[in-house]
């Protein structure tokens, strides 16, 4: 008699826990293991730089809770373990706890956040992508006045912004002329530093940190233009390296992630979900990475749905994302690659409230809110259905 | 089935409503409205798929 049919899931965060779930729902009746390099059980990134930083959650209010519990879904779930090797002919994952043989891989290891090129190994310097990253930098923020930012997109501004309201001196430097948010690129840049400013945040643009200043603790760096900025505190957002390092060797295609086809396969019975992910588009050529929570969510039923049917499901997954600065809900929905102009389809910008669409050379690409949540998803039905009304009032980007 | 919503870890994405209409509105901050707290037979497919879709797991089913 063939054994039971066995899934690995190596990473247990969105992606990974969300595949193994949605592989129960579509009733799938194999055996299903998830690891987990982290100790703690699944939980929600987005709340990091959001509601745990500002010191509103708890750490445990953003664990992921299921509909149904984790022993009811028969997921075993090894936690604390790290996947250190694939062999794709013997079918087996190394692991830190010893060897997993498998029938279907999921690979959702997600990014590590990139350190600056020049370790800085002083105290007072961070990085914010885990819980554990989170908690250590909440216990050095106590006492601290200055912190310094680095780094000038979502995820800089939105833990910039925080600070900020949590009464810290901030400021925030970018390379870039622009403020780059997420996938809308800087379309949105001069409502985003107009926000930051308003704020009181000390928005540095052009500009990159060359060294550190201290000896044990940091105190201060010194920037691109010779001035040093003073900081008890400095974070780093710069930017996100996919989790491949222990498929080296493996036969699978990297390529800034783990490449695959438009249905998350990287090979055969090996798929990928999630930011460690780089899926080509259903119709054409090009691959991308995305570093949204739903995408991970959406690839994650969509490998599901492939494992437990044996069809390939191979879905169109238009980017969407959420961010919030100082109460501002801001939300994106397309692919806006190109895309140089932003019309008004509802609410006013001078009102700090409206719904814009983006488009590329006269084509719609993509839908922006701006603290008009309700609108924004109204009109992004209808950019989807193709209905989307152009407003008159165009606005400079 | 019974639907159950949490305003206070809904990121106000307006997945729901745009998956199950019938079931989830938004307020003007976004934050999703239950219009019925219990999905009728017809419905339970949407329930399930807005559940499924959410990204802050604000909806719980239960039969
Ligand atoms: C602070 C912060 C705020 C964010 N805010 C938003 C937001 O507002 N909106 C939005 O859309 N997205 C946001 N994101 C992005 C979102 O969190 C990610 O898109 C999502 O977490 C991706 O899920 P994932 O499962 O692919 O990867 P991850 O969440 O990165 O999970 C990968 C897991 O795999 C583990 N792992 C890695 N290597 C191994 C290994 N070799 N063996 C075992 N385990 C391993 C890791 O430890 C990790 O737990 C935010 C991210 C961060 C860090
Ligand atoms: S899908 Fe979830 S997060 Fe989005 S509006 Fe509905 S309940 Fe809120």
């Amino acid at each position: 008699m063939p054994s039971r049919h066995r899934t690995v899931v190596v990473g247990a965060s969105t992606g990974g826990f969300t595949t193994a779930e949605s592989l129960r729902c579509n009733g799938y009746d194999g055996r299903i293991t998830v690891v987990g390099e982290e100790p703690h059980r699944p939980y929600h990134r987005p709340p990091l730089s959001k509601q745990i930083l500002a010191g509103e959650w708890a750490l445990g209010d953003a664990t992921i809770t299921s509909a149904a519990t984790t022993p009811a879904l028969s997921i075993d779930l090894v936690l604390g373990t790290r996947a250190t090797g694939l062999d794709t002919d013997r079918r087996t994952v190394k692991t830190t706890d010893g060897e997993l043989s498998f029938d279907s891989l999921v690979i959702a290891t997600g990014v590590s956040a990139r350190r600056p090129a020049r370790q800085y190994a002083l105290a007072g310097f961070h990085t914010l992508r885990t819980l554990d990253d989170s908690t250590a930098l909440t216990a050095d923020l106590r006492g601290a006045t200055h912190v310094l930012v680095v780094g000038a997109g979502v995820l800089g501004s939105e833990i910039a912004a925080v600070l900020a309201k949590r009464g810290l001196a901030v400021t925030l430097v970018g390379r870039s002329g622009s403020i780059r948010f997420g996938q809308t690129g800087s379309l949105l840049s001069s409502r985003v530093a107009d926000l930051h400013e308003t704020n009181g945040v000390r928005l540095l643009l052009a500009l990159d940190v060359i060294r550190l200043l201290g000896t044990d603790r940091v105190t201060g760096a010194v920037l691109s233009d010779g001035s040093t900025v003073a900081a008890d505190v400095v974070v780093a957002a710069v930017g996100s390296s996919p989790r491949v390092e222990w498929l080296a060797g493996s036969d699978l295609q990297l390529a800034d992630g783990v490449v695959c086809d438009s249905a998350g396969r990287a090979a055969k019975d090996i798929y990928a979900v999630g930011d460690v992910a780089r899926w080509s588009d259903t119709p054409g050529t090009h691959s991308a990475r995305v570093e949204h929570q739903q995408n991970a969510i959406e690839q994650a039923h969509a490998v599901a749905s492939t494992i437990s049917t044996g069809i390939p499901h191979a879905p169109d997954i238009v980017p969407f994302f959420w961010s919030e600065l100082y109460g501002t809900r801001i939300q994106a929905y397309g692919r806006f690659t190109g895309a140089g102009t932003l019309d008004v389809v509802a609410g006013d910008p001078a009102e700090g409230k409206f719904v814009g669409l983006a488009s590329r050379d006269g084509t719609a690409v993509g839908v922006v809110g701006w603290n008009l949540p309700r609108a924004f998803r109204i009109a992004r039905a209808q950019f989807t259905s193709g209905t989307a009304d152009i407003g008159e009032r165009q606005l400079a980007p | 089935m019974k639907i159950e919503v949490n305003q206070s870890t809904c990121v106000g994405s307006g997945q729901c409503a745009l998956t199950a209409e019938d079931l989830f509105d938004q307020d003007d901050d976004g934050i999703v409205i239950l219009l019925h707290d219990h999905a009728k037979p017809e419905f339970q497919d949407a329930a399930q798929r807005a559940a499924s879709l959410c990204p802050a797991r604000a909806i719980t089913l239960s039969d």
